[in-house]
């Protein structure tokens, strides 16, 4: 369970707030999406909920250990995907200790359960974008993190990829029990896979409710001063559902 | 054998020849036999001075087994602190000099030259300007509310050039038949004065601060993320990064003021480590306290034998370091051990 109440955050010596007033619970085994336009706070957002920024107003309660994805990773040091794992278990291994075979067990574990196991020993700048990610969300599970937060994991990945990172977040939630917050930029995925949503609209103002509600063609249309069509559609007996922006319906004014 | 047990059996190997090196070789040759024997009586397995003439006991246990203890712990120190800041500062050209600590400790000491004062202050005075450089640097990071790695970084080269200044006025002002050439010697850098008594008291000093170091190694890797990751790790980032950087002070400060500034090990080492053992800190710090050991002790040892005078240390290290850095450099390990 991962709770905000009424937060509030601005950049210090600025006046305009990035999002105000802003409360929502979201329970064990729930995905939020996080969705707004670039620079309205998505990743500041993000921040405050894991602990990263402390937020001007309001506080955050969670009730487990949390887990953070950034959106991009760059060590200067080419790390293996094993040794970068075996981090997450930094929460774990005292000041002065380094980590045991437990931790090395739990690590390798996590590894095999995002199915990367043929790269544990492979040099992390040597993997593909889609690849780096899924070793990050594999160091959050090796630190046993309950609410995992991600930073636009999908941004760099193919439509193959995200279909599969979008299944593996699924599974951590249904059947792991992760509480899962996410942002992104792709309303398609917020329906895919998200209970419920935020939108940032900038201006301070921010709103939360389920992801059927918040993903409205309005409200999106407002949200990204673009026109937004959403899609429904029979796939194959199964029903899909997508969001589509009108790109050339009529540009917006710069 | 993995990789990993040959690099550090052959890193052993070779710190045990610069040690008997290092006992055997100068103007009184002993041979490496009877340093062995010698030696088998200080763990006692054997004979040691009963099998040796009392010149030689003499020689290595009064003068040379000091010099190699200190010579040893301080290139361990200097290059497992070089390796320690290159991690926490994820830059591949930090070295114990860039937080201000060598030039804060040559000012202290070529103050005590310059006034007068006998060893035990220019020792102290050393230390505590080491110290007291480490601290304006920590202060004026800090003053903009978080102390971020550029800030400390900037704020180092800062505090760094001006005791370098302080250094060039205390050696204008000097003597120039008197404390103006010992100021120049002293911070060239040497081994010369090593005593036992002097071993005793740096030994220590050097130990107690290597040790947390050591044993914090896996946090220095998760530290060389960079600050945010870290956090996101659960590490308290500031409290983690100030405690390897105290640790590195006193090694640094407690280095300077017994030998002067011997550059490029903090420098030179730790890269050469990393081509070893790969980057992680958990194998890369034990390893570079290894070579750095062997590699002043080596030094060393060509400083007192190659021409009838002593080279000055620092000179040397900086003459071997250089072109090996720079060879390390074109051979592609700079880039395959560092990713920016």
């Amino acid at each position: 369970m991962i709770a905000a109440n009424a937060i509030g955050f601005r950049h210090p010596g600025q006046p305009a707030w990035l999002f105000r007033d802003l409360g929502f619970r979201l329970q064990r085994g729930r995905t939020l999406a996080l969705l707004g336009r670039n620079g309205r706070g998505k990743t500041t957002l993000l921040k405050c909920l894991a602990g990263l920024l402390t937020p001007v107003e309001g506080g955050v309660t969670r009730d487990g250990a949390v887990g953070y994805v950034p959106q991009a990773f760059a060590s200067p040091f080419p790390y293996t995907v094993f040794e970068i794992v075996l981090m997450g278990r930094a929460r774990h291994v005292g000041l002065f200790s380094t980590p045991t075979a437990e931790d090395r067990a739990r690590a390798r574990a996590a590894i095999a359960e995002i199915g990367l196991a043929e790269f544990a020993g492979r040099r992390i700048d040597t993997l593909s974008g889609g690849e780096r990610q899924l070793a990050l969300i594999a160091r959050a599970l090796a630190a046993q993190a309950e609410i995992l937060l991600l930073d636009e994991p999908a941004a760099a990945l193919d439509f193959r990829n995200q279909a599969k990172l979008l299944a593996l977040l699924r599974t951590l939630s249904r059947e792991r029990g992760l509480t899962i917050l996410m942002t992104t930029h792709d309303p398609t995925h917020a329906l895919e896979i998200a209970d419920r949503a935020v939108l940032l609209h900038g201006d301070g103002r921010a709103e939360e409710g389920p992801v059927a509600l918040m993903c409205a063609q309005d409200k999106l249309t407002a949200l990204y001063g673009l026109e937004m069509r959403r899609l429904e559609f029979d796939a194959g007996g199964r029903k899909a559902a997508g969001i589509l922006p009108l790109y050339g319906a009529g540009y917006p004014r710069l | 054998m993995t990789r990993q047990g040959a690099v550090f059996a052959g890193l052993a190997v070779l710190l045990f020849a610069a040690m008997t090196t290092a006992l055997s070789v100068g103007r009184y040759a002993i041979a490496p036999g009877d340093v062995l024997t010698l030696a088998s009586g200080w763990i006692g397995i054997g004979p040691g001075r009963a099998g040796v003439a009392e010149p030689v006991w003499r020689v290595v246990e009064l003068v040379r087994l000091p010099r190699m203890l200190i010579g040893g712990f301080v290139g361990a120190g200097l290059a497992l602190s070089g390796a320690v800041l290159q991690g926490v500062f994820r830059n591949p050209l930090v070295d114990p000099h860039v937080i201000g600590v060598s030039s804060g400790a040559a000012f202290g000491g070529a103050l005590a030259i310059l006034l007068g004062l006998g060893a035990a202050a220019l020792w102290s005075m050393a230390f505590a300007f080491g110290l007291f450089a480490v601290a304006l640097v920590i202060g004026l990071s800090r003053r903009a509310g978080q102390s971020s790695i550029l800030m400390l970084v900037l704020s180092g080269v800062v505090v760094a050039a001006l005791f370098a200044a302080l250094v060039s006025l205390a050696t204008y002002f000097a003597d120039p038949n008197s404390t103006l050439p010992a100021i120049v010697f002293w911070l060239m850098g040497s081994f010369a004065s090593a005593t036992p008594e002097r071993a005793w008291r740096m030994i220590p000093i050097l130990a107690a601060c290597a040790a947390p170091l050591l044993l914090m190694r896996f946090r220095i890797n998760v530290l060389s993320l960079g600050d945010e990751e870290a956090r996101g790790l659960g590490l308290r980032v500031e409290r983690t990064r100030w405690l390897a950087l105290a640790c590195v002070t006193g090694i640094t400060a407690a280095s300077v003021a017994n030998s002067g500034i011997v550059g490029w090990v903090g420098l030179v080492v730790p890269h050469f480590a990393r081509a070893l053992v790969g980057p992680d800190h958990r194998v890369l710090l034990p390893a570079a306290a290894l070579l750095g050991a062997s590699y002043m002790l080596f030094v060393d040892t060509l400083a007192r034998s190659v021409i009838a005078a002593e080279i000055p240390l620092g000179v040397l290290t900086a003459i071997i370091g250089a072109p090996v850095f720079m060879l390390l450099l074109r051979r592609g390990h700079g880039e395959e051990s560092w990713r920016a």
